[in-house]
């Protein structure tokens, strides 16, 4: 799986999570946060989704790792790809 | 119903979850009762934390995020416009802050400079942080307002919609409700609180959350630091994994074989009287949705010692004044009349007398409120087709809060942590009260300790 593919699930979910977010125009290098209205709840639902939908988890340390959507894609795509 | 909000979380995390409800009505202490073909909200005067669409960070919104409940199906529709009314002064407001703060400028001017930085101050604070300050809103608001007046006029409808403490109440706990009347607001679905929990039931079964009715729990068996079995009122037992409990603090502890010696059983309950009218209020010069009063000076929220209630306080409802929007109208017109009672005194009395004295306390209650609100242009009771009255028993006996204490034990546990590894607490004795409240409350204590 390529990172961009990676990044296209996590927008996936920011959207089924979010829906009032507008998820079309996210930069990748800014951090959610700065860009979305984002709060610890909604990461909390993205962690739960990536294992719900894909078996991924990603341990409470890690979550700064999600912060932007570059980060997203480099923490995540070793994941989905040793899944298999 | 914070109970229900848990579980829509657990669920959508993909764990599995058993809702056990005692009564034959969900919602707890939000629920509601049908009477004579009349459906009667519990306790819902209205639902506090009301905001609009667009902003994000508002309580209200954080919810239908994270129960992922489409706004449109709670039907919230706006207050029309309530009222502070003490005998000296009387201050409008609405679900627009600016509303209050020019009432204030007007009635208090010299005050109005220490409640700007009252509500910067609300603004600013984290108040749902899952930790214990230990602070008091009394101290701080003497330093902040001079005019003891004003103090209690914004004490007033704070304490009444959620101080489980008397006269004074936890600070973060007055900027929680401080934000939730003054700065967001009221709101009420047309149908009344149902319309919210069947938002909420639908959502848990669409989920797959399981829900059993009419099925207390009679005990918690324990054991190294655990809850190893629950046991139901029909005798069998569920093994136990992760339990959040929404009967309340000393409830809980009771189930579990913990009986303390000074238990903070809450002091405070409430007698309710409930009118229908053939016509709404406003046509007989009722027209605020919420009036909170004190007819006596200074204003006290305190268990009336020595009486079964104390009528010199109160809040009056009238559900027919939200904006329902211009097709829509309640059938009836109804006013609901709160003040403060005594459960010892209500739980000592014999069954006549306490059939005689719900019949006085309703009519001295009417009297309170034609005193209290503006003069009616035609005899209310000439109108009155239906009535009811509950008492600190009544709320007793379908909340399950001992002493019918309506906001709780008056200690709080606020991380929802018992001495128990596998047993939090959510709902009121979690220390989030209103509807958003127990809904914040379910979801805060189950994204915690369950859904990770």
């Amino acid at each position: 799986m390529t990172k961009e593919e990676v990044q296209k699930i996590v927008i996936d979910i920011i959207e089924e999570i979010a829906p009032d977010e507008d998820v079309s125009d996210i930069k990748p290098e800014v951090r959610l946060r700065d860009q979305l209205d984002l709060d610890s709840m909604d990461f909390l639902d993205i962690v739960m989704e990536l294992r719900k939908q894909h078996g991924i988890e990603v341990p409470e340390e890690d979550y700064p790792k999600l912060a932007s959507l570059e980060s997203c894609g480099e923490y995540l795509t070793p994941k989905f790809n040793e899944k298999g | 119903m914070s109970g229900l909000a848990a579980a829509i979380r657990v669920a959508l995390s993909g764990k599995s979850v058993l809702v056990l409800e005692k009564h034959e009505a969900p919602g707890g202490l939000n629920s509601f009762y049908r009477q004579e073909g009349r459906v009667f909200d519990v306790g819902l005067h209205a639902l506090t934390n009301y905001s609009e669409k667009g902003e994000k960070r508002a309580p209200l919104n954080k919810i239908f995020r994270q129960l992922r409940i489409p706004r449109e199906t709670f039907d919230l529709n706006p207050q029309v416009g309530s009222r502070i009314s003490f005998p000296e002064a009387s201050l409008a407001f609405t679900n627009d802050p600016a509303v209050l703060e020019n009432e204030i400028a007007t009635h208090f001017p010299k005050c109005l400079e220490g409640y700007r930085e009252v509500v910067e101050f609300v603004v600013n604070r984290d108040a749902t942080a899952l930790d214990d300050r230990g602070e008091m809103a009394g101290p701080f608001l003497s330093e902040k307002i001079e005019d003891p007046l004003l103090r209690e006029m914004i004490l007033c409808p704070i304490l009444y919609y959620g101080s489980a403490t008397e006269d004074d109440l936890d600070l973060d706990q007055f900027v929680i409700l401080f934000r939730a009347l003054f700065l967001e607001g009221f709101a009420r679905p047309i149908d009344g609180v149902r319309t919210i929990i069947r938002a909420l039931l639908k959502k848990l079964k669409e989920v797959g959350g399981e829900r059993r009715m009419r099925c207390g729990v009679s005990r918690m068996l324990t054991h190294d630091g655990k809850v190893q079995e629950v046991e139901l009122d029909d005798g069998s037992t569920i093994r136990a994994g992760q339990i959040l409990s929404s009967a309340g603090l000393v409830e809980t502890n009771r189930l579990c074989g913990i009986e303390e010696k000074s238990e903070p059983v809450g002091r405070l309950s409430f007698v309710e009287t409930i009118s229908i009218f053939k016509e709404n209020p406003g046509s007989f010069g009722w027209n605020d949705t919420i009036t909170f009063f004190s007819t006596r000076r200074p204003f006290r929220y305190r268990r009336p010692e020595n009486e079964l209630v104390d009528p010199h306080s109160g809040v009056i409802c009238i559900p027919n004044h939200y904006q329902y929007g211009s097709e829509r109208t309640l059938k009836e017109g109804i006013v609901r009349l709160t003040a403060l009672a005594n459960y010892d005194q209500w739980k000592a009395l014999s069954q006549n007398a306490y059939q005689e004295e719900k019949e006085r306390w309703f009519q001295t209650l009417q009297k309170v409120a034609l005193n209290v609100l503006p003069a009616p242009t035609t005899d209310p009771k000439s109108l009155l087709v239906g009535r009811d009255m509950f008492t600190p028993l009544t709320v007793e006996k379908f909340t399950s809060h001992l002493g019918g204490a309506v906001y709780g034990a008056s200690r709080k546990a606020k991380d929802g942590r018992t001495g128990f590894e596998n047993l939090y607490l959510c709902g009121t004795d979690q220390g989030f009260l209103g509807i958003v409240g127990a809904m914040l409350s379910g979801i805060s204590i189950a994204n915690r300790y369950v859904v990770p």
